[in-house]
């Protein structure tokens, strides 16, 4: 059994996605159900599908003095690392840490690989072009190298790449060296951008959808892949106290197939009871709870089921993927901001998407938006290869 | 000061080219055996159809993964497990983008699933049946650091032995001109919070700067060493097969090094 976590603040958080940019954009469009899918006009020949794209990545290069970083990805997590103030909260930890006091940790499922791409479709003479010749892009680490050289911080630094759980798990690994005495705080989160190589890959896995997802309709046909950046502040509660907590978080395998789930969820539980033991509270303690919900057939009728069953009516549960796309590596920290956003707008999401319930789902789930006082909420994030990740949080005032 | 970090060795796997196991590298490094003949990693763990059809980097973190849970007589399935690598699967990635620039709607589904950074970690716990905590990490040139500070916090944090492997192979295309990997290699520990009768303790504190690493004086593991970011892990690999105290420099990050005091049991 897990120990009992000691809570820690969210001292700052933000996140940008098809939704716009930063919190107040992802509050207005959830209260408002204005979902933010387009149909497919990324790469040189679409697929016929839809997407979750953030505009405008494409006009705003790096700084001069990043320049080495500039690519979709990293332009994306700069975007994102400059709104609700989060540039200057992490400038004002460094000033009060020191930069090795700090950690940067991130997930990403594919990092910049969409400049690799870029890179094969114009060799020169069968090599990179030059101005491609950036060893720094073409590897996994490139989101967390440029946001710690961005913030010229040199505490540990780790890409965390577990697919689609990658952004969610981060919060562990800080909690962890917080505790530890390694950091006095980290900074954590994840950005995936859209590339050919996760539209191709997942409509190769006949994973992708022709229209907007419809996570948990009974007649869903799978995902929308959608680009997102999100990044939070994590530091002892004493350092913020008015900030929501993580006050829990769960990590398991389902040791059952690279790219379907378990049949009964095994891991996913695994992962949603040592979250719940962690944070020391039980299921009918939770208000809400963020679904992974993608809209692919077997991960949906997984989590139905779990939730029907491990929870009592009176917590509430959607998917927002109907809004913003799955976003895969950036999936985990994107629902934990717009999990805190619901605890903050005293608003359930609307699942979004879906007009016909699919029977396996309980009557926990929120089809519309519900006003509610949201005082515990978690959020799920799986991912391929069986891993699985689940984060718990809190408002302030729920501070024993 | 005392040391941020203490964890005790209590399995070892190892794989390089002229070294196909743990037991190879030692005799080599402390026992005056020439390398030998580079051999295909040995995955015992895997299913042998799986053994059979598993990309290169899957059946070199597998193989190194499997000697060091066998020498930690640990069960697999309730072992947390951490799998470090640079650049994943760099043979997957060169076909992904290659066939993406050229033909993207025939795309292999395999390699696509194949391709995701967590696919070792992936393939190691349904092989082993393991529900505990995965996770796969990058750190870039420092990944075997970055790995091996994860690793190590895991298993101190939550007082639980871990699994650390951390693998990577040879560029190829365009693509290896850029991660400048020249051979394949892996690594693997477990790690333990406590001694359990294990000679090796690992004393881990990070420390400002990279000071980067002195030449071992030994043609043969320092152009191992230099072959891939994980075998920035030769010269403690070397150590634990001299099995004297020693005292060792690790990058973890850019700017950020780990001591590392070696002790040995008497």
């Amino acid at each position: 059994m897990p120990h009992l976590m000691t809570p820690l603040a969210i001292s700052a958080y933000t996140a940008t996605s098809a939704l716009g940019r930063g919190l107040q954009a992802h509050a207005d469009a959830l209260a408002s159900s204005r979902g933010g899918l387009v149909p497919n006009d990324f790469s040189t020949a679409p697929l016929d599908c839809w997407i979750g794209r953030v505009a405008g990545v494409e006009d705003e290069p790096l700084p001069p003095e990043l320049a080495e970083w500039d690519c979709r990805n990293n332009r994306l997590a700069w975007i994102a690392l400059r709104q609700d103030g989060f540039a200057d909260a992490v400038r004002a930890a460094r000033e009060r840490y020191g930069s090795a006091r700090i950690a940067v940790l991130l997930g990403t499922s594919t990092a910049s690989i969409g400049a690799t791409e870029e890179g094969y479709r114009r060799l020169d003479h069968g090599s990179m072009p030059a101005d491609l010749h950036r060893p720094v892009l073409h590897t996994p680490h490139s989101l967390a190298s440029f946001v710690a050289a961005a913030f010229e911080l040199d505490g540990p630094c780790l890409t965390v790449a577990t697919a689609c759980s990658s952004s969610a798990k981060v919060f562990a690994n800080a909690e962890r060296m917080i505790r530890l005495g390694l950091i006095d705080a980290a900074i954590v989160g994840g950005t995936d951008s859209l590339c050919d190589s996760v539209l191709f890959g997942f409509n190769s896995l006949e994973l992708v959808s022709p229209e907007p997802c419809r996570p948990f309709d009974a007649g869903r046909n799978g995902i929308s892949i959608g680009e997102a950046a999100g990044f939070a502040i994590l530091e002892r509660i004493e350092a913020a106290k008015d900030a929501p907590l993580l006050i829990g978080y769960g990590e398991a395998s389902d040791a059952h197939h690279m790219s379907t789930p378990h049949p009964e969820g095994l891991g996913a539980e695994l992962a949603l009871r040592d979250a719940l033991a962690r944070a020391g509270i039980e299921p009918g303690d939770v208000d809400y709870i963020n679904l992974h919900g993608t809209a692919s057939q077997k991960n949906d009728e997984v989590e139905a089921a779990l939730v029907a069953r491990t929870f009592p009516p009176t917590t509430r549960a959607s998917s927002t993927k109907g809004f913003t796309g799955h976003t895969l590596g950036a999936a985990g920290v994107l629902e934990a901001a717009i999990t805190l956003l619901a605890m903050r707008e005293r608003q359930v999401p609307a699942n979004l998407g879906a007009t016909t319930p699919d029977p396996l789902c309980g009557p926990q789930m929120a089809w519309r938006p519900e006003p509610a006082e949201i005082r515990i909420a978690l959020s799920n994030s799986f991912g391929f290869g069986g891993n699985n990740a689940c984060l718990a949080f809190a408002r302030a005032e729920q501070r024993a | 000061m005392s040391p941020a970090l203490s964890v005790w060795i209590s399995g070892i796997g190892l794989w390089a080219p002229g070294a196909g196991d743990w037991h190879a590298f030692r005799d080599i490094v402390a026992g005056g055996a020439a390398p030998g003949e580079t051999t295909r990693p040995v995955a015992e763990v895997l299913p042998p159809n799986e053994r059979r059809r598993a990309p290169e980097s899957v059946l070199l973190a597998a193989a190194v993964a499997g000697q060091a849970v066998r020498m930690s007589g640990r069960d697999a399935a309730t072992l947390p497990c951490v799998f470090a690598s640079a650049h994943g699967d760099q043979v997957i990635t060169d076909y992904m983008c290659e066939t993406l620039a050229t033909a993207p709607r025939e795309l292999s589904p395999t390699k696509f699933h194949n391709s995701v950074h967590n696919a070792p970690a992936g393939y190691w716990t349904i092989a082993t049946g393991c529900h505990a905590a995965s996770s796969a990490v990058s750190g870039g040139e420092e990944a075997f650091g970055a790995g091996l500070l994860e690793a190590a916090t895991l298993a101190v944090a939550d007082d639980r032995d871990v699994l650390l492997a951390s693998y990577d192979i040879a560029g190829t295309g365009p693509l290896g001109s850029m991660t400048s990997t020249t051979g394949p290699f892996a690594v693997a520990l477990v790690l333990s919070p406590r001694a359990e009768g294990a000679a090796v303790r690992l004393d881990i504190t990070p420390e400002r700067g990279n000071s980067g690493s002195d030449p071992m004086g030994d043609g043969w593991l320092d152009g191992l060493s230099a072959s891939n970011p994980s075998a920035r892990a030769v010269p403690l690999m070397r150590a634990l097969a001299l099995t004297r105290p020693a005292a060792l420099r690790i990058a973890a990050a850019r700017g950020l090094d780990l001591h590392i005091d070696m002790g040995v049991a008497a």
